[in-house]
């Protein structure tokens, strides 16, 4: 029974970390079409901007609870610094090109930020543990969890209702929509598609950076932290359906789930399975699970 | 065939690269062979992205090819590199053959995803299974050539890329008169418009069945002669995403214009790794990334494409067209 | 009575809640020329796409020389002999007018492993070259497709269809997007070059003109359904296709009835 919760409680952390992650990813991609490998650059440089931020704040004997706050802020920053500087500085001359050669671009900048990374930042790992010291632990399934680890998926559902709300209640959201489901029409309706742009590439690069910025308190951060996070998210938005919210959420639900039961099960099969499921869909459906269908060529 | 102009470029270079190998510096042999290798792998890739497809995952070929020379090497008693080097090929074949049928129905960016999410299993599969090596991989023993042993460890690298040499530019006819033909003619013709070739009554999956098994055989045999001329294999450099995005990024570098061209690309990628890691460790991604976005930016055909137009001739591969 | 050369059954087609084929009955012989008419939406490139194998029906049968040709791929269907042309001409953009067609030429002539033998071999330049000079299109020749007008491009797209010499061939709006003045002479060249091969050929019109000038036969479309076949005499005076199909308000008298 214990394993069983554990399980599921793995499950759900991961999950929600995931969603956090890739619910960005996917909304870039529905918007314009693209899958945005620079995304492990906005995961990692949100978290080296929390740790080095919350290092700073520590040493000048700020209250741990500022840790949070320093968390939210520095993925509004990244984001925006971040976003901006690659939609206007290279994605925006690229709209016309094929989207395999915008992939292999955004590939070209995840590169280029690595290092930037080390150039700014150095090579040692930071470590930044005080929001999640602060919140202790709490007995679950007669094992003590880490609260900050369980916040993760408070952080989750509120992100998710928060994208709920807006896309289907907002007119900005359902503009979004429009657009996700057909970037023509919406261009021949008058929608201004280049603000549309820019705001949808710096909303999911914030969301990649608080991904990231809120996992810092858990982990080491040092070189290399954006690469693995990069196949996964595309594996949950695969998964679910790129472009669609209520997509990622069930693909990082299933790509979570799967790997904590493989984890604690079948440790053997712990990275392979995620791909194999992601592999499974591609044949299977490859839109996805949550896709919007499309229409006649000719 | 021997009129053909690149055939004959490619065999005038061969003759001048075999006399060369025995006389240049063994870190040039190293370099040679790592290049050469790769450029093998590297034509198959041109060829798939001559079609507009991209594969984000053949570092699956190319890692299964560097593992079946491995493993034959250390688990049977075989030790003469065509065996090996022949396993090598007719697994990777028979992979690609197989994951063909599913992958033919795909393009753009599933097509990536989808070589992207198999090679990421094979990768899995081998961090975690200690038999395999796990994360640290494992040596392979020289090679023999039929039956010859080289007691000097250079003799026998030069052997190699003497055999290396031969194979890569077999490969690379190969490919020119392939491409010369109608099936990879189809090529430009399926990038442009597959419902066309449809309906003048050519299967546009079977088109690329035919070049993805031919991209799986070539990565194969390129994978197969990188592990001996390594001497190891592991995980990481083989068979992770990062080691075909590595491909991709030599398969842009190079250009599609010529079969020639992926040979250039991989050497310039072999001599900027070593002489970027060894001046500055910490740009070395940044210099990749940087060319990347250049070459997209500002140089769609590539090296190939600087190559040519440096030489005072139109960058074309034959015919209007022909590149991208 | 010989069996007609393609006939097509009962042939109906939804999208969802959108009926683009109902009840869908008709035949075509031999040599015949026909002209088919409609408004937008009609259901006539819908048609079109379901005998070449684009579309599957949803139900119903497609009978060509006597055998099921239905839901068979556009392949199977243009090696068997119906080819057709498009609406918005398909050409391959990157390669120059010659190599365009002996594209279509080398896969219309080489079964299986002929395809790894070189593209640009004589015989097959050869015919390419005739079939130039009869659409009138030899003074392209080495022009990239991207670069044509449009008239030279459909001519290009129609040739290509014919390469293969196809018993039957689908004209999807071979004259549009051209001027008027242009569209006879296109149209001159296409029946001429087509004359020399005894085809069926059925093509999609807006323009009564044209069709009145090619055909001696016109299927009129609404809604999904044949609501006239007749010679172009009777369909073009036709009151359901004069009120449907060409728009023109009919007078009480003209109606002939109480």
């Amino acid at each position: 029974m214990n394993t069983a919760i554990t399980i599921v409680l793995d499950g759900l952390v991961f999950s929600s970390y995931l969603f956090i992650v890739s619910v960005g990813l996917t909304i870039i991609f529905g918007v314009m079409k693209i899958l945005n490998v620079t995304h492990g650059s906005f995961y990692a440089w949100g978290a080296y901007t929390a740790a080095f931020l919350i290092g700073l704040a520590a040493n000048a004997g700020w209250p741990d609870w500022a840790g949070f706050a320093i968390i939210f802020l520095s993925a509004i920053l990244v984001g925006l610094v971040l976003g901006l500087v690659l939609e206007r500085g290279i994605l925006q001359f690229m709209y016309h090109r094929d989207e395999v050669l915008i992939v292999l671009a955004t590939f070209g900048s995840f590169l280029v930020l690595e290092d930037v990374i080390l150039l700014v930042f150095g090579v040692n790992p930071y470590f930044a543990f005080q929001p999640m010291v602060l919140l202790g632990s709490v007995q679950l399934g007669g094992i003590a969890r880490d609260t900050y680890g369980l916040t993760l998926i408070g952080l989750a559902v509120v992100l998710a209702l928060a994208c709920w709300l807006v896309l289907t209640k907002t007119r900005w959201g359902k503009l979004l929509s429009a657009v996700i489901f057909d970037r023509e029409v919406s261009v021949a309706m008058g929608l201004n598609v280049t603000r549309v742009y820019i705001v949808t590439f710096t909303l999911g690069a914030m969301f990649g950076a608080l991904g990231g910025a809120y996992i810092a308190p858990t982990v080491s951060v040092a070189p290399g932290f954006g690469i693995d996070v990069i196949v996964l998210s595309f594996a949950v938005v695969v998964i679910g359906g790129m472009g669609s919210v209520p997509g990622a959420m069930v693909g990082a639900l299933a790509v979570g789930l799967v790997r904590a039961l493989a984890v604690h099960k079948f440790p053997q099969f712990e990275l392979f399975v995620i791909y194999a499921v992601m592999a499974t869909v591609l044949v299977f459906r490859p839109e996805g699970l949550f896709a919007p269908v499309k229409a006649r060529k000719i | 065939m021997l009129r053909d102009r690149t055939v004959q470029g490619l065999t005038v270079a061969l003759v001048v690269l075999l006399v060369a190998s025995f006389f240049v510096p063994s870190w040039i042999v190293n370099q040679m062979l790592f290049a050469s290798a790769r450029a093998i792998a590297v034509i198959g890739l041109m060829v798939l992205w001559r079609t507009r497809l991209v594969s984000f995952g053949h570092a699956l070929y190319f890692g299964l090819g560097a593992y079946t020379v491995a493993m034959v090497s250390r688990y049977t008693p075989v030790t003469d590199a065509f065996l090996l080097l022949g396993a090598a090929a007719a697994l990777a074949t028979l992979l690609g053959f197989l994951i063909g049928f599913i992958i033919r129905r795909y393009r753009d960016i599933f097509f990536a995803m989808l070589n992207l999410a198999f090679s990421m299993i094979l990768y899995g599969i081998l961090v975690k299974t200690e038999a395999l090596g796990s994360t640290d991989g494992f040596t392979i023993a020289a090679p023999t050539f039929f039956g010859m042993a080289f007691e000097d460890a250079q003799e026998g690298k030069v052997a190699l890329l003497c055999v290396l040499l031969v194979v890569g530019w077999a490969v690379a006819v190969g490919v020119q008169m392939y491409l010369q033909s109608t099936l990879g003619r189809l090529t430009t013709a399926i990038r442009d418009n597959e419902i066309r070739v449809e309906y003048l009554g050519y299967s546009v999956e079977r088109a690329i069945h035919i070049k993805y098994v031919l991209s799986a055989l070539l990565a194969g045999i390129g994978g197969g002669f990188m592990a001996l001329a390594l001497g190891q294999v592991d995980p990481d450099s083989m068979v992770n995403w990062t080691a075909s995005g590595e491909l991709v990024f030599v398969t842009i570098l190079s250009g599609p214009g010529s079969v020639a061209a992926p040979f250039i690309g991989s050497f310039v990628f072999e001599i900027l790794r070593t002489y970027a890691f060894e001046w500055m460790p910490h740009a070395w991604q940044m210099i990749v990334g940087g060319t990347l976005l250049v070459i997209i930016f500002f140089m769609p055909g590539g090296m190939w494409a600087l190559v040519t137009r440096l030489a005072g001739q139109r960058a074309a591969g034959g015919a209007p067209g022909m590149e991208r | 009575m010989t069996p007609p050369l393609l006939e097509v059954r009962d042939l109906h087609k939804k999208f969802g809640a959108v009926t683009a084929a109902s009840n869908i009955n008709v035949s075509f012989a031999a040599g015949e020329t026909v002209g088919i008419i409609g408004a937008n939406g009609a259901g006539k490139t819908t048609f079109v796409n379901m005998i070449t194998g684009y579309l599957p029906p949803s139900y119903g049968t497609i009978l060509y020389r006597g055998a099921d040709i239905t839901r068979r791929p556009p392949r199977d269907i243009a090696r068997l002999g119906i080819c057709r042309s498009f609406q918005v001409s398909q050409v391959f953009t990157s390669l120059s007018v010659i190599e365009n067609l002996l594209t279509a030429v080398a896969i219309a002539s080489s079964p299986g492993l002929a395809m790894l033998r070189p593209l640009r071999r004589p015989e097959l330049l050869e015919r390419a070259e005739v079939i130039l000079e009869r659409y009138r299109i030899a003074q392209h020749r080495d022009q990239l497709a991207s670069d044509l007008s449009q008239g030279a491009r459909k001519l290009l797209d129609i040739a290509m269809a014919v390469v293969s010499a196809p018993r039957v061939l689908l004209l999807d709006e071979p004259t549009s997007g051209i001027s008027s003045e242009e569209k006879t002479a296109l149209m001159d060249v296409v029946m001429e070059a087509l004359k020399q091969d005894q085809m069926t050929i059925l093509f999609i019109e807006h323009d009564m003109e044209i069709v009145e000038r090619y055909v001696d036969r016109v299927l009129a479309f609404y809604q999904g359904e044949i609501i006239c076949d007749a010679p172009p005499a009777e369909a073009l005076r036709d009151a359901k296709v004069l009120e449907y199909v060409i728009g023109t308000e009919v007078q009480p008298e003209a109606r002939g009835h109480a």
